[in-house]
């Protein structure tokens, strides 16, 4: 079991999911893969699939159709998953904060979310140093079963 | 005795232990130099292993749609046909009296079967992503197959119809590596591609095809079942082109030198694969079965004729 905890932190695949950001927080994502940062040094993949996932990246503001989404992917996540908090959209709603079109509800009032990473855009450097952290206190019972979904 | 010794063949020298540590190996010099051609640092050694333990611990969901029993069977048939397959490419490498006349036939039967379970799982999964993504995997079968039964056919006709691994190896200790030949050449380049398809890598990964299918036959798999996958993919990560060592190169020769080459020549391979892998862009279906069914089969033939001329 100690070694399953220590496999997660090693090769962490992250979803990421983008729902009414202004695109920037995406950009910063994305930057954490190029030459200069290299997430993969530490067995972290970008993947396209929630099925694959260990950890849900949640950049930009929760909008009203962003909600249930958000919701089924956290549920297609094969358990455990981390759920960590990009910018200060998925925070505390930024500078769409009164929007008619954005959902009352915080990112982690949907999901439970580990960790939160603010900025506007937050720098690739906190967007790593926060996602290794939340893979550090990651916690250390994993669940081993076969669900039907 | 023989049952043991059959026993230990499959699960544990050149086969199933073997196989997956030269494996997860050899997937990781394919990412790190994929990563090293981006000027990137990337994963350490370890990672594959990593990436395995992982899958194994968490969980794997079957939805609920899917039809179970084949669902849960067929990523195990994919890793059983590709053991097998191991187990015979060593016995032939390292035992050379034992092998049988005909198991290259047997062998190239075996290669098929991860294809074929990733089809079979992505179709049992009933996922309308995944069936697209088995419709791909399945005419991609239909048009790497026949360039590559060309390619290997090209070196029967030079080792005058052997259809023993061992025999084709010791016919080239005796005459020289078939790749030297015109004919030989060409076949090894289009046995380059042909693998390529065969372990659905860039420039043919349209059936998982990450960006559009989101991983497409994969898509419903996870936990130990996904694991069971990519460990199916790094065993056929090092028996590809060992095969193809073994068919064109001369295969591992005799004595520490022997052996030394042998692995040059598996690297340069597995160089070769992983340069085509990251240099190049993912090709539509139609794009592949056009370039394999013409360019491919084109060259297949030709060499076939370069080959019974004598070249
Ligand atoms: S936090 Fe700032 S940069 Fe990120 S999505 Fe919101 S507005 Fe854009």
């Amino acid at each position: 079991m100690k070694s399953a905890a220590k496999a997660l932190k090693k090769s962490a695949w992250v979803f990421p999911f983008f729902s009414g950001s202004c695109n920037n927080c995406n950009i910063e994502i994305l930057d954490c893969l190029t030459p200069r940062f290299d997430l993969e040094r530490f067995g972290v993949l970008l993947v396209g699939n929630a099925r694959h996932a260990d950890a849900i990246l949640v950049a930009g503001v929760l909008n009203k159709k962003g909600v249930p989404r958000l919701k089924r992917i956290y549920q297609q996540v094969p358990k455990p998953c981390l759920v960590i908090a990009v910018g200060a959209c998925a925070l505390s709603q930024g500078i769409f904060s009164g929007s008619y079109a954005i959902s009352e509800l915080p990112v982690d009032r949907v999901v439970p979310v580990d960790i939160y990473i603010p900025g506007c855009p937050p720098k690739p450097e906190a967007i790593m140093a926060g996602l290794l952290k939340a893979l550090e206190n990651s916690g250390t019972k994993v669940p081993r079963t076969v669900r039907k979904k | 005795m023989n049952m043991v010794r059959y026993g230990f063949w499959f699960l544990v020298f050149p086969g199933f232990a073997f196989s997956a540590l030269i494996g997860m190996l050899a997937s990781w010099a394919d990412r790190k130099l994929a990563a090293r051609i981006q000027y990137r640092q990337g994963p350490p050694l370890l990672q594959p292993f990593w990436d395995l333990r992982k899958l194994l611990s968490k969980e794997a969901v079957i939805p609920r749609s899917a039809s179970r029993s084949l669902f849960l069977l067929s990523p195990l048939l994919g890793l059983a046909g590709a053991t097998v397959a191991a187990s015979m490419l060593g016995v032939a490498a390292f035992w050379p009296g034992k092998s049988f006349v005909g198991d290259l036939i047997v062998l190239l039967y075996f290669l098929l079967f991860p294809g074929l379970s990733l089809m079979l799982g992505g179709l049992a999964s009933r996922n309308p992503i995944a069936a697209l993504g088995a419709a791909r995997e399945m005419k991609l079968i239909f048009s790497y197959e026949p360039a590559l039964l060309a390619a290997i056919s090209v070196v029967l006709v030079k080792t005058r119809g052997e259809l023993s691994l061992s025999n084709i190896v010791s016919w080239q200790a005796l005459h020289g590596p078939v790749a030297l030949s015109l004919s030989g050449g060409l076949a090894l380049l289009l046995a380059l591609f042909a693998v390529q398809a065969k372990l659905s890598a860039v420039p043919f990964d349209l059936a998982e095809a990450e960006t559009e299918l989101a991983s497409g036959v994969l898509i419903e798999y996870s936990g130990f079942l996904l694991g069971i996958f990519r460990l199916t993919r790094m065993i056929m990560l090092y028996l590809m082109p060992a095969f193809l060592v073994i068919l064109f190169l001369g295969g591992i020769g005799p004595g520490p030198v022997g052996i030394l080459l042998g692995l040059l020549k598996f690297f340069a391979l597995l160089a070769a694969f992983i340069l085509i892998r990251s240099l190049s862009p993912r090709l539509r279906t139609d794009q592949a079965i056009k370039l394999f069914w013409k360019g491919g089969l084109g060259l297949g033939l030709v060499a076939l004729a370069l080959a019974l001329w004598g070249w």
